[in-house]
């Protein structure tokens, strides 16, 4: 196949991905992606706050709330203001500047006012206690702090391509309870008869929105070349539309950067044939040629995978990969001998326990 | 008048759903013997009574083997049987339960419904410190009430794995309610699976148990029948909200099989009566997580009670039953012909199911299930969706399987100005909104434990819930419903207000109210002797049966005024229901979501009433 569409397929697909995910990302973390034709009627800052006590809101009715640019108008309704305020909390220039807007048009009709955002001052107090405490009986036994396990095996899968074959391993395990749990990560892969890569992280999760977690811990690096240690600080949850994504940043030795981007969709053709598309990108600060990774874009890769669940626990699927390394790091693959571009077939197994 | 007067009989094993196939004129052969229809595969002795009356009773909790399915599993029973044993009490009496606990594990009653002293209530470390293993725990309190209630165990999921009963009070004078026939209808949920796999599953995918998510295929029909625009636009609100519209219930049929009095569809449960005769159905939900929603084909069904207290007669074609709701019916057949009782789940992948006959041995045509509803805008916006389609009733939007269509027209003929709200019903100018009471959410329903805030629920209560509107059936709302008598207190006034909210994650599969679950809440006072207004606000687009313990609820209709005494208030997506009670009974008491999995995952306060 030419090498040329390709390369232009992969690139639109990494701008898609990313066109949908920071965005998203930034929704769900409470951040506007500053596309409901209602921010048009947002109010300034100073005006959200009073939005926010809802008591001195009756201020006409903006008509002409419709579809265009958005700007900030102080004469707006405070109807608007209070459904408006989920989204308008935490409103950021760096959303706004990187004029993503994925979910243009009629977002009235779109809810996230009715998700996230952050409690207006006057927001009444869950305390009813009147000082009241619990008794000192014994045997409640509710299950609503009790901590859990589980052990996530999202790729378990033998890979094919046209220089390489070996075996892949995209891993999660987490023990803990709803507001704090311990994560572990592993992915890497083998081929040639050894460890090629793995990265593996210890993680502390913890719950910043009703979709997103943030992560922080310790990523270490085995395979090909010395191991190399981070710090890692990052957010994992799902963005609307029902992206799941991961996008962590590491601080390792010398002053080494890198950040990790990964989505994944799952499209329902039934009830349990699941066609995942997934993308993945990294990138680095500076060049480590003793891992074969140049700084900049390093390499991304894009697949897709039809599965079965046998139950939900347990699906077997196929699919393809194609990964493109990028930049520095494409020459020192080159100057391996690898290819910069390889598409693979894959076949495995999603798990869970 | 024969109520429960053969409910004694062999015992018989329990049969595999193909072997009950060949089995079933034997079951017939059962059912025949009771009108409170003996459990066929409880490991009852031969003779062993299943209705239970007087006041001194002896009840050992203990693992008993059961197979509903054609797998082997282990349920625990009372005195060998799943349901445990009809009680039966008269009201005026004192009663006195001698509960042994033989398993392994600490366990508890429940006498749900009940008022008693807050020490005999059964909950563990809010009652008492449950009933150890091995030990007795002496139950004995006055009986002040009649009519249908249950018991169940309040500690961890037995519940789910069978520990609960019917109990039947009789009132101390004649019974207002007469009928030649008299069964108990108890609907359940089992699984195969431990109830622990499941709760965990929920919480490592909220949507384990939902095999009826919309799909690729779905998309495309909603493309060739409304249009590109249109099927986008429906799936819009949902997407970006990372919900599902097929979210009704969150354990169902994929591991739920429904039983009616202990026994599986296959089983036939039988009611016998004698055409004319009128035959008096009290159907007890006591499922763990399971609505069912009820009708016997070919005959209107005649409400006299909810939940233990009887209503001006109103008759329907089908009725909704929450988990943990009673409702008393009257039917009476008038042919020579048998009757199927149909009780379908919410999430419309099962059914119980019985039949009414004049003779043992007789079936009816089985309905089919209905189709899986879609949730409506009303059930996400409340009436926000509802106050702008005033050309449609209250339930607007919901058309059968695909309303996508309707829904997206109830949300693009709003107009936003009219369709929001400022929290403070005088500020706004809409005129569909005067009248809306305000909204307070609290501050802790802004964090990862909520995944939505309605800011404008509905008040009516004549909405008989997804599933069931316009289904072209007279379907029973609690607006049908009023107490015989009215009010226990109709002129003591209202003091102050609790408003809670339900509210929920269902991605992270955590409950609460307010935001809050459980254990990071504090307690709830009840100043003693009060007349309070408890106010709930669903901000969840699930339907979740509150219970109050220890004291009635009693629900007031939009207008506030008085509607029905109940013990379990069954509150829709995005609607506002308000009750008052009578903080008359001191202690601590619980206060919950009887959906046992929402329970556990924090959907539970303690109330102190001090």
């Amino acid at each position: 196949m030419s090498m040329q569409p390709c390369r232009t397929a992969l690139w639109v697909a990494v701008a898609a991905a990313a066109m949908v995910t920071l965005p998203s990302l930034a929704q769900g973390t409470g951040m506007p992606p500053a596309h409901h034709h209602q921010s048009e009627t947002q109010p300034s800052a100073h005006d959200s706050k009073q939005a926010a006590g809802g008591h001195d809101a009756a201020m006409p009715a903006d008509s002409s709330a419709g579809h265009g640019m958005h700007h900030p108008a102080p004469e707006t309704t405070g109807q608007l203001q209070r459904l408006d305020i989920g989204a308008q909390i935490g409103e950021r220039p760096v959303v706004r500047g990187l004029g993503l807007q994925p979910m243009t048009g009629d977002a009235m009709h779109g809810m996230p006012p009715m998700q996230g955002g952050r409690a207006p001052p006057d927001a009444r107090s869950p305390d009813y206690s009147d000082g009241v405490g619990y008794g000192s009986m014994t045997g409640m036994d509710m299950l609503d702090d009790k901590a859990l396990g589980m052990l996530l095996i999202d790729r378990l899968e033998y890979f094919d391509g046209r220089d390489s074959r070996g075996a892949s391993l995209d891993a999660q395990a987490w023990y803990g309870n709803d507001e704090n749990k311990l994560w572990l990560k592993a992915e890497g892969e083998t081929g040639e008869g050894r460890l090629q890569d793995l990265r593996t992280e210890v993680l502390w999760d913890r719950p910043v929105a009703t979709y997103w977690d943030t992560q922080l811990g310790v990523r270490h690096d085995f395979g090909v070349g010395p191991d190399r240690t981070w710090a890692a600080l990052g957010v994992q949850g799902l963005a609307p539309y029902w992206f799941h994504v991961e996008v962590t940043a590491y601080v390792g030795q010398s002053g080494r950067t890198a950040l990790r981007l990964a989505t994944e969709y799952e499209l329902l053709l039934t009830q349990r044939w699941i066609l995942q598309p997934r993308f993945e990108a990294n990138l680095y600060g500076r060049d480590d040629p003793q891992r074969d990774i140049g700084a900049g874009l390093s390499d991304a890769v894009l697949g897709v995978r039809l599965r079965y669940e046998v139950t939900r626990q347990f699906a077997p699927y196929v699919g393809i990969d194609f990964t493109r390394r990028f930049a520095k790091t494409a020459d020192f693959v080159r100057a391996a001998g690898k290819p910069v571009f390889e598409p693979q077939l894959v076949a495995g197994v999603h798990i869970w326990f | 008048m024969k109520p429960y007067d053969s409910g004694t009989g062999p015992s018989m094993p329990m049969p595999s759903r193909r072997r009950f196939v060949q089995g079933l004129a034997l079951g017939g052969a059962a059912a025949m013997l009771g009108a409170w229809n003996k459990p066929s595969w409880a490991l009852t002795s031969p003779g062993q009574p299943t209705v239970l009356s007087g006041t001194e009773f002896a009840l050992d909790i203990a693992e008993t083997p059961v197979n509903f399915t054609g797998a082997a599993r282990l349920g625990i029973a009372v005195n060998g049987m799943v349901p445990g044993p009809l009680l039966r009490w008269r009201e005026g009496t004192t009663v006195t339960l001698r509960v042994t606990n033989r398993l392994r594990t600490s366990s508890s009653i429940h006498w749900h419904g009940l008022l008693l002293p807050f020490d005999m209530d059964g909950v563990p470390g809010i009652s008492f410190p449950s009933i150890a293993p091995g030990e007795t725990f002496v139950y004995r309190f006055p009986v002040r009430q009649n009519g249908t209630y249950w018991y169940h165990s309040h500690s961890g999921f037995e519940e789910q794995t069978g520990l609960y009963g019917p109990l039947v009070i009789d009132p101390a004078g004649p019974d207002p309610i007469r009928a030649e026939r008299d069964y108990v209808v108890m609907l359940n949920d089992w699984t195969d699976e431990n109830p622990e796999s499941v709760f965990a599953h929920l919480k490592k995918m909220g949507e384990y148990y939902n095999r009826g998510e919309p799909t690729v295929p779905d998309f495309f029909a909603d493309v060739s029948k409304m249009g590109l625009h249109r099927a986008l636009a429906s799936r819009k609100m949902w997407n970006e909200m990372r919900m599902s519209p097929r979210d009704l219930i969150d354990v169902t049929g994929a591991t739920y099989t429904y039983l009616m009095n202990g026994t599986p569809p296959a089983g036939n449960w039988t009611g016998l009566f004698q055409p004319g005769e009128r035959v008096r159905l009290r159907f007890i939900n006591g499922s763990s997580n399971s609505y069912f929603d009820v009708r016997i084909p070919g005959l209107k069904l005649t409400v006299v009670a909810a939940d233990g207290q009887n209503v001006e007669p109103v008759d329907v074609d089908e009725f909704r039953i929450g988990t943990a709701e009673v409702y008393d019916v009257i039917v009476q057949p008038q042919e020579d012909r048998a009757y199927t009782i149909f009780a379908q789940s919410m999430s419309r992948d099962g059914y119980a199911r019985g039949t009414l006959a004049p003779r043992a041995g007789m079936q009816a045509e089985v309905p089919h299930l209905d189709p899986l509803p879609v949730i409506a805008m009303i059930d996400m916006m409340g009436a926000m969706a509802q106050g702008h389609e005033p050309s449609l009733p209250p339930h607007a939007g919901e058309g059968g399987r695909r309303p996508d269509g309707g829904e997206h027209n109830a949300m693009h003929d709003m107009t936003p100005n009219g369709a929001i709200r400022t929290g403070q019903p005088a500020s706004t100018d809409d005129m569909d909104m005067h009248g809306m009471p305000a909204v307070h959410h609290a501050r802790t329903e802004y964090g990862p434990n909520v995944d939505m805030r309605v800011d404008m629920p509905r008040t009516n209560l004549d909405d008989p819930g997804i599933g069931l509107r316009d289904n072209g059936r007279r379907v029973l709302t609690y607006a049908d419903l009023h107490t015989v008598g009215g009010s226990l207190y109709p002129d003591t006034p209202v003091g102050r207000e609790i408003e809670l909210h339900l509210t929920g994650n269902m991605h992270r599969f955590i409950w609460g109210f307010d935001g809050l679950k459980f254990s990071q809440a504090k307690p709830v006072h009840f100043r003693y002797g009060e007349h309070l207004r408890l106010v709930l606000v669903n901000d969840t687009m699930m339907t979740h049966p509150i219970h109050l313990h220890g004291m009635w609820s009693e629900l007031e209709s939009p207008d506030e005024k008085f509607q029905v005494r109940k013990h379990t208030i069954s509150v829709q997506p995005a609607q506002r229901v308000t009750y008052r009670v009578k903080a008359d009974a001191l202690g601590r008491w619980a206060y919950h979501c009887h959906l046992l999995y929402h329970m556990e995952a924090g959907m539970f306060r303690e109330v102190v009433v001090s």
